[in-house]
């Protein structure tokens, strides 16, 4: 019982501010109503008992990348955009093909509705962080290699970028 | 009602609300005295009294100060944002509380020992950034601008460096639950300062940027941009900020404490020689003489008091004093649960209160750091001297796990090599290179 | 435990609020913050896999595409910063130098 009260919190949270990110004309609104939506997926992370992604979504995600992105709104002018038109010419074509993607989806949701019941009961590792951390160093050690290597990239890419005079 | 206070819903739904609901209340009145605490010992390092007008020896002043700010008038500038205006501080208080949820003050009162405790405590103190990001935006003002965005760059340079040198204590722990910290400090016999110096000083360091304190308190230092952040907010909105970074403080000591200070054991906890006869251990006993201590200095100086009601209240502290060392004997003859749960809250205290002394001490004799030199010295210096010592960290461990050598001496070597390192960061700004160098970075 | 159903459907819910946020803001910053919703979405899907599953190789998964975002989101924004300071916008429909 408990469980079904705390998903649906969080997914009403998370979809509630994720329509109110898309349709807010000032920006830093926008930015604020998607930090409350990525805490509310941390909040779902949780609640499917994933405890160290909850923990590293909110340290990455909200406390990292959401700092970038209210940075960098914070540098760009503002006033210019909150009087212009918000919606671009092609709106009416994109929710078309939203609307067709929509029902793609849940057309396959449709076909497999007999599978997207009470899955078996999975074990759940009692320690999650020690069962990611060995997954991590131990099968995924290459991709966890190339992803620093990726971070640098990125890191350099980041500066150059931000820089005045190259 | 006894099979209610047993059942597992008491245990985990009443209970953790009930602890949360004394936090929650307990605490905006622990900021305001440990403001009245700052003042007075600012005072006394400065060979004056502090606040001494509103109540016997000023201690009235934080009620008196919360008074006011409810009652001052609520000011908003003409163009600020008004959702994010009111967001702002609301978002500050609200991260900094929810650190308390997984901070343990002993081993009976804890709202919440997750798996991924400490973790959970870094990830939402990072986001009291956002309070003090959208409170500078939301200003409509240069001051506030400039001092959200000098303060949001000083907490996310220090927070890498302050969570590394956690990791270096939190390689001996073996877990990231907090009680399973407190356990392995118990279990090694040995608290993890010992262990893990360099990281304690580069968490010391790091939350002393953290919480914005002095010496790194540009952002809000008066003289430099009025109040930075703070500037536009007034009466219970201000009320609010200074609570969050009061909560902050406390939340970073208690880290502290936990990881490295040994958390709610007593010193020597290993140490279990009873007085004989019974089962009451010979260093229990510290807690009852320290309160009848502080009970006596109380009733000494009650002769010595000026007026009237300073005396009164002189000798009421002091019988304060006396009741609790009351309640510290009576603990030792209770049940073993009761007697870890007050005891242990005791230390813990104490140990906190040390920390926060050292921020206050801190604040008063060193001179504040110009924001170039504060950058420098959290990008330069400090983040990599704790990828040093977290490497030296490790070495120490896999010395003494797979090697075998006692943890004593693994610690020893790799202290050697983090110090010979530290000296080697410290001194680059001493090389004429270097010095060239940032002349050439400064324009 | 909920019906793995559930959990598709809050993350594709997400994800379509996403698409709908790329293709119709002019603001290219409002599309950045559209495209890490529909990571988000997509992580929500894996870690509910991981959990009906076992194992952790969702939440592995889910971890590197954190990571990515993290990389992409700050190349991005440092991309935008630089067309701003040399065309004062941020408007998509106004970033058209290579159009004839």
């Amino acid at each position: 019982m408990l469980n079904a009260v705390l998903f649906y919190f969080f997914a009403v949270l998370a979809v509630a501010s994720a329509i109110l990110m898309v349709t807010r004309r000032n920006i830093i609104h926008g930015a604020v109503f998607l930090i409350t939506t990525l805490l509310a997926t941390a909040g779902i992370f949780l609640q499917l008992q994933a405890e160290f992604l909850f923990v590293v979504q909110i340290i990455l995600y909200v406390g990292g990348i959401m700092v970038l992105f209210v940075f960098v709104i914070m540098l760009v002018d503002l006033d210019l955009s909150l009087h212009l038109v918000q919606f671009n010419r092609q709106r009416f074509v994109a929710g078309a093909l939203a609307l067709v993607l929509a029902a793609q989806v849940l057309g396959a949701f449709w076909v497999s509705r007999s599978s997207i019941g009470p899955g078996p009961a999975a074990v759940v590792a009692p320690q999650n962080t020690e069962a990611v951390g060995q997954a991590l160093f131990g099968r995924y050690m290459l991709p966890f290699e190339i992803a620093s290597i990726l971070l640098l990239v990125a890191m350099i890419g980041a500066v150059v970028m931000g820089k005045r005079r190259i | 009602m006894a099979h209610f206070l047993a059942s597992s819903t008491f245990r985990q739904l009443v209970l953790p609300i009930l602890y949360g609901v004394v936090i929650v209340a307990v605490l905006p009145l622990a900021a305001g005295y440990i403001v009245l605490l700052e003042r007075k010992v600012m005072a006394d390092m400065q060979a004056r009294l502090g606040p001494m007008r509103v109540g016997p020896h000023g201690l009235l002043q934080p009620i008196a100060d919360a008074l006011k700010l409810l009652l001052k008038e609520d000011i908003i500038p003409q163009n600020a944002d008004r959702f994010l205006f009111w967001l702002a501080p609301v978002a500050s208080v609200g991260m900094a509380l929810l650190a308390y949820a997984a901070l343990p003050f002993g081993p009976a009162f804890q709202v919440a020992d997750l798996n991924v405790g400490l973790l959970f405590i870094l990830a939402v103190s990072s986001l009291g950034i956002y309070g003090i990001v959208l409170g500078g935006w939301a200003s409509n003002s240069h001051y506030s601008l400039l001092g959200a965005l000098r303060s949001a760059a000083q907490l996310v340079s220090y927070e890498t460096a302050a969570g590394l040198g956690l990791v270096s204590a939190l390689v001996w722990a073996g877990s990231l639950s907090m009680n399973s910290i407190v356990q392995a400090q118990y279990d090694h016999g040995v608290w993890f300062i010992f262990y893990a110096p360099v990281g304690f000083f580069i968490y010391m360091v790091g939350s002393i940027a953290e919480t914005n304190r002095a010496p790194f308190d540009l952002p809000e230092a008066e003289s430099e941009l009025v109040a930075g952040y703070m500037t536009e907010y007034s009466g219970f909105r201000w009320a609010l900020y200074f609570l969050a970074e009061y909560a902050n403080m406390i939340v970073v000591a208690g880290i502290a404490t936990t990881l490295f200070l040994g958390g709610w054991l007593r010193p020597f906890a290993g140490f279990r020689d009873h007085f004989p006869g019974t089962s009451i251990e010979l260093l229990d006993i510290f807690p009852t003489l320290l309160f009848l201590a502080a009970a006596a200095f109380c009733f000494r100086l009650v002769p010595r008091q000026p007026v009237k009601v300073q005396k009164h209240v002189m000798a009421g502290i002091g019988g304060l004093g006396v009741v609790t060392a009351a309640v510290m004997f009576a603990a030792l003859f209770a049940p073993p649960a009761v007697m870890a749960g007050i005891h242990g809250a005791f230390w813990f205290l104490v140990k906190v209160g040390a920390y926060i002394y050292v921020f206050l001490w801190f604040r008063f004799t060193f001179p504040r750091y110009r924001f170039d030199q504060l950058m420098r010295l959290g990008w330069r210096f400090l983040i990599p001297l704790a990828l040093v010592n977290v490497i030296g960290a490790a070495v120490a461990i896999a010395l003494s796990e797979q090697w075998g050598l006692p943890p004593s001496v693994s610690v020893i070597i790799t202290l050697a090599a983090t110090i010979a390192v530290a000296m080697w960061l410290a001194a680059d700004g001493d090389k004429p290179a270097a010095a060239t160098a940032r002349a050439a970075d400064g324009d | 435990m909920l019906p793995i159903g559930n959990y598709l459907f809050l993350s594709f819910t997400l994800f379509t609020i996403g698409v709908i946020g790329v293709l119709t803001r002019r603001n290219v910053i409002v599309m950045l913050m559209s495209i890490e919703l529909i990571l988000n979405a997509v992580n929500i899907n894996l870690i509910a896999f991981s959990r009906y599953w076992g194992g952790v190789d969702g939440q592995i998964f889910a971890i590197f595409v954190i990571t990515d975002a993290a990389a992409e989101a700050a190349v991005g924004l440092g991309i935008i910063l630089a067309f701003f300071r040399n065309r004062d916008t941020v408007l998509a429909d106004e970033m058209d130098l290579l159009k004839w």
